[in-house]
């Protein structure tokens, strides 16, 4: 009980920590790949900050609903990582919700998320929503077939049995089937953190915004708490992929020194992907929205190959 | 154990219904009574039969008592098992909300309509519910089911004046009488090779049928039985006749005689039949997951409240069949653990869907009274005026699209689990159709959020659209306290999902023969596991609990940095144009517009926009939009078998010249061919 409280701290303090952390490397390896100078890494850290210390304005038409959906969404996002194991095989709580938890519990956050977008009566939120819970719809599938697959080869939805299970076989992802389930699950990953050729996270125009939109009435610590909560769950999706297919270094005790190699992996595991969203986010213009759903079918059938390949290969 | 008077309380239950049915009837002059008597002897009833089903399930062994009727094959025979014993606590967990909600619901009959003939028809069905689920004789079974459907046809045509009510009625009478000729067949069959009605007499018959006749009851069963629960391609009566019964009638109808399908296939299909070859467990899967997308699909583009209700239905019985399905062929290839996990989240999920449902149609009701239109296009802001009913509503708007800690939650896990298993324990093709089962569960559960999400955004929240939402108050407060009863079910169910687990050993232990509630709860009863040694695990109450503590610290923190920076509120943005109004907000059509384009295969939408202008087309006068999507089924299916019927009809009517010598000739010749029949054997 004890344990896994400690644990569930330190894992909360790292989440809360790097997540900004790999907003601002995306952001500048972007930035500087287009050839500009950008902001600095630790530029969403003083966002936040900045947005916590403001006052903020409540639009007249909103409900409780409005007021409580920043909690939601940042509550949701930070139990979700708590569940998924980052450095070490073990998450703190991963006995008590596994893949299907944080899949169903990020859907509460979203949930909440178009019920505020909607509440301020503004037809942006209204936009925001509809467009955000088509999205999910359409990539829900795809993500639950390459969700299966992972789990048909660890025989769990449990994270850390799945992070075990990859570290018992660590040259497992080179099985056809894992490559085909990653593909699927990179592009869902894109589609749910709302990044190019999806939606676009620097767009503040009404015909391309989705994510914005919903949030264009939050202002102060609400916005703060949003940017914060998508940042970790942007965070979540990519330790899934990393962990999951690719389990060097994670330590199987949370002993200090296993921990801190375990953090120094994850890091370098964390920013290699980040590397991979910017040069996809670089190369690619924005989908239309009607060819999105083209794109989450590609997804869909990779993960549909990927689970036929676990049993021809 | 064997002294609980489970039998007692449980006839006292049925009492009460039938006292509930004539008293009402008998005090229809004084509606007020009439009223009270209604809703106060339903209520005794549900409070009966609840403690019947705690009393069974605590006795843990069956209760059968059966009264002879002098009639060959008929009796009047109960089986107070595991089953029917869960259906009961399901029906009367639903039938106390849906009482006390209609005491102050029917007030505003009173003078208007006549209270006494709806207590009747609403106990009357009470009563056939009840029966349904607990006799133990085919005919007793078929019986009440003909008064169940007949009781259901006089409360959806309760509103008579109404053409759409009638017509919904018809189509209704209609549909379920195909349903009662199959389960008629079906029974014959079953009955003619026990050589008795009891069901009790069927498991041992079923062994010696042969497979196609084996097959041949299934089919009629399964035709039966999907027509009540509304599976598709047979659903086409529920959204018709579900949304026009009254609100508190449509709660049940949707909450639980559609599940009497769902009960029917339980008890036929793992009890009666025996032991059915695997592509029956594989066309029960395959339904079920063409019902919960479809059924989500055509849920997303409706705009009348209680319709949109009414395909959510489709949706979840396609749930629950996922989980019958895989339990039928887990139980053929040889996995009973598998098979009790997937029966499990079936039979759970029954309950939950019950339960949620009924309490969005209590709220969908409430709606409905104090703003008088199921239209959400011109609803909106009703979380001010209600909201309480808009808290009620939110909850059973995130339990039925399946979101964490809540009850739907804890059902759809459970379904996830045993499809995901399915595709190891099966071989060749079935084990595909597993996880594609799973990602369009999936589908189902993202659909329907997106759904619930327009559903409650919508009527609930931002600015009134139209006129009818300007002066709306809360609903009484027993009507409030009925929703309140099952949001706090959906509550508890889903936190405490892991201490009600147990009460489904009996259950799979009288349809599989073993008990696996033990395995699937480890860690103190904390948490829910699939039984395997490193399977899945879940644990709802450690979810609420960890949302609780990382929400709580988080708002304090931020309400006290609120207080000392400023926290003001002000308009909404505008665009800059003058003030924010319900023509700026997004409605339900317009919300759904994304998935329509997208499947817009399906839904074949046709629009029609005419403006009409003085000057030139880019400054219009007024605008007259149109909308509509194809009703496939009804179009594509049931329209070339009406266009049959007919034909056919029309064809037989030479038959009918209306002459005396004709029919005289036809009697003629039926006596000379069946004394021709007789002589010959």
């Amino acid at each position: 009980m004890i344990e896994v409280l400690v644990k569930s701290v330190i894992q909360l303090i790292l989440l809360l920590l790097v997540a900004p952390l790999i907003t601002g490397i995306i952001r500048t390896l972007k930035a500087r790949l287009q050839t500009r100078r950008g902001p600095d890494i630790v530029q969403p850290y003083r966002d936040i900050l900045k947005l916590l210390r403001k006052g903020m304005v409540i639009p007249n038409t909103a409900s409780w609903i409005f007021s409580a959906t920043p909690y939601i969404v940042f509550g949701t996002a930070a139990l979700v990582g708590l569940m998924i194991p980052m450095t070490a095989t073990d998450a703190p709580l991963s006995l008590f919700g596994g893949v299907l938890a944080v899949v169903y519990l990020l859907a509460l956050g979203r949930f909440f998320l178009a019920l505020g977008g909607l509440d301020t009566g503004s037809s942006f939120g209204g936009l925001g929503s509809s467009r955000e819970m088509t999205i999910s719809a359409i990539a829900e599938p795809a993500m639950m077939l390459a969700i299966f697959t992972v789990a048909l080869s660890a025989n769990s939805t449990n994270l850390s049995e799945m992070a075990r299970s990859a570290v018992s076989q660590s040259w497992r992802f080179l099985a056809p089937s894992q490559i085909l389930a990653f593909s699927g699950l990179f592009i869902v990953l894109i589609a749910e953190t709302g990044r190019i050729p999806v939606d676009n996270p620097a767009t503040h125009l009404e015909l391309t915004m989705i994510h914005e939109a919903m949030l264009l009435e939050y202002s102060g610590p609400y916005l703060a708490l949003i940017e914060w909560g998508a940042s970790i769950k942007q965070l979540v999706l990519m330790t899934l992929l990393v962990n999951t297919f690719f389990p060097f270094g994670l330590s199987s005790s949370w002993m200090v020194s296993g921990l801190s190699l375990g953090l120094v992996f994850y890091l370098l595991k964390l920013f290699l992907l980040a590397c991979c969203i910017v040069l996809v986010e670089t190369t690619n213009a924005k989908l239309r929205l009607f060819r999105v759903p083209e794109l989450l079918a590609v997804a869909f059938i990779l993960g549909a190959l990927a689970l036929i390949s676990t049993f021809l290969f | 154990m064997n002294s609980l008077p489970v039998g007692e309380t449980f006839a006292l239950g049925l009492l009460a219904y039938t006292v509930g049915a004539f008293a009402s009837l008998a005090s229809w002059r004084r509606p007020k009574l009439a009223r009270y008597l209604c809703c106060g002897s339903a209520l005794a009833g549900a409070v009966l039969e609840g403690c019947a089903a705690i009393l069974g399930l605590l006795q843990g062994t069956p209760v059968r008592w059966s009264i002879p009727s002098g009639v060959p094959l008929f009796a009047y025979s109960f089986s107070y098992d595991a089953l029917a014993g869960f259906l009961d606590l399901t029906l009367a967990i639903l039938v106390a909300a849906v009482a006390i909600y209609s005491f102050s619901y029917l007030k505003e009959f009173e003078g208007r309509r006549n209270i006494g003939i709806f207590g009747l028809l609403f106990h009357l069905l009470l009563l056939s519910l009840t029966i349904v689920f607990t006799s133990a004789n085919a005919f007793l079974f078929l019986i009440a089911w003909e008064v169940m459907a007949l009781a259901a046809y006089g409360l959806v045509t309760f509103y008579h004046e109404d053409p759409e009510a009638r017509r919904a009625g018809l189509l209704y009478i209609i549909m379920a009488h195909i349903d009662a000729g199959c389960l008629l067949l079906g029974f014959a069959l079953l009955t003619q090779a026990s050589g008795s009605a009891e069901f009790s007499s069927f498991h041992a018959a079923a062994a010696q049928l042969s497979s196609s006749q084996q097959a041949a009851a299934f089919v009629l069963f399964f035709l039966g039985f999907s027509i009540k629960a509304g599976v598709i391609p047979f659903h086409i009566w529920l959204p018709a006749a579900h949304p026009v019964a009254p609100s508190n009638i449509s709660a049940l109808l949707s909450g639980i005689v559609i599940k009497t399908g769902i009960y029917g296939m339980a008890r036929i299909f793992f009890d009666a039949l025996g032991v059915l070859p695997a592509w029956a467990g594989v066309f029960v899967l395959i339904l079920g997951v063409a019902s919960a997308v479809l059924g989500v699909l055509y849920a997303l583009m409706e705009h009348d409240l209680k319709r949109l209700l009414a395909y959510h239905s489709i949706e979840n019985i396609g749930i629950i069949l996922m989980g019958l399905g895989s339990a039928l062929i887990f139980r053929v290839t040889g996995h009973p653990q598998l098979a009790a996990l997937a029966l499990i989240a079936a039979m759970f999920h029954t309950m939950n869907h019950a339960i949620f449902k009924c309490l969005l149609f209590l709220g969908a009701g409430s709606v409905l009274h104090s703003t008088g239109t199921r239209n959400m296009d011109k609803l909106g802001g009703l979380i001010r005026p209600m909201p309480v009913t808009a808290f009620c509503f939110l909850i059973g708007a995130a339990a039925i699209s399946g979101l964490p800690p809540l009850n739907g939650f804890v059902s759809e896990w459970l379904t996830y689990q045993s499809l995901l298993a399915g595709f190891g324990a099966t071989g060749g093709l079935t084990r595909i159709l597993f996880p594609i089962a799973g990602s369009m569960l999936a589908l189902t559960g993202a659909l329907a959020a997106a759904c619930f999400v327009k559903a409650f955004a919508i009527t609930f929240l931002a600015l009134p659209r139209g006129a009818e939402s300007g002066h709306v108050h809360e609903v009484p407060r027993s009507m409030l306290a009925g929703m309140g009863w099952l949001t706090m079910a959906c509550a508890v169910l889903g936190l405490g999902a892991t201490w009600f687990l147990p009460v489904f050993d009996a259950m799979t232990e009288q349809l599989l023969g073993l008990r696996v509630g033990t395995n699937l709860i480890t860690s103190n009863g904390l948490v829910l596991s699939v039984g395997t040694p490193h399977g899945g695990t879940v644990s709802t109450a450690i979810i609420g609990v960890g949302l609780l503590i990382l929400l709580v610290p988080t708002a304090f923190l931020v309400s006290r940095g609120a207080r000392r920076f400023a926290r003001t509120h002000g308009p909404t943005w505008d665009c800059g144009l003058p003030g924010l109004s319900d023509d700026n907000e997004y409605t339900a059509t317009a919300f759904s517009k994304a998935l329509r384009m997208i499947f817009s295969a399906l839904y074949q939408p046709r629009r029609e926009i005419q403006a009409v202008f003085d000057v030139s087309p880019y400054y219009p006068k007024e605008i007259h939009f149109e909308s509509e999507i194809e009703p496939t089924f009804e179009k594509r299916l049931y329209a070339p078998l009406q266009g049959l019927i007919l034909w056919f009809s029309t064809r037989m009517r030479a038959v009918q010249a209306g002459s005396v010598h004709a029919y005289l000739a036809y009697i003629f010749i039926t006596l000379v061919v069946l004394l021709l029949l007789i002589s010959r054997q």
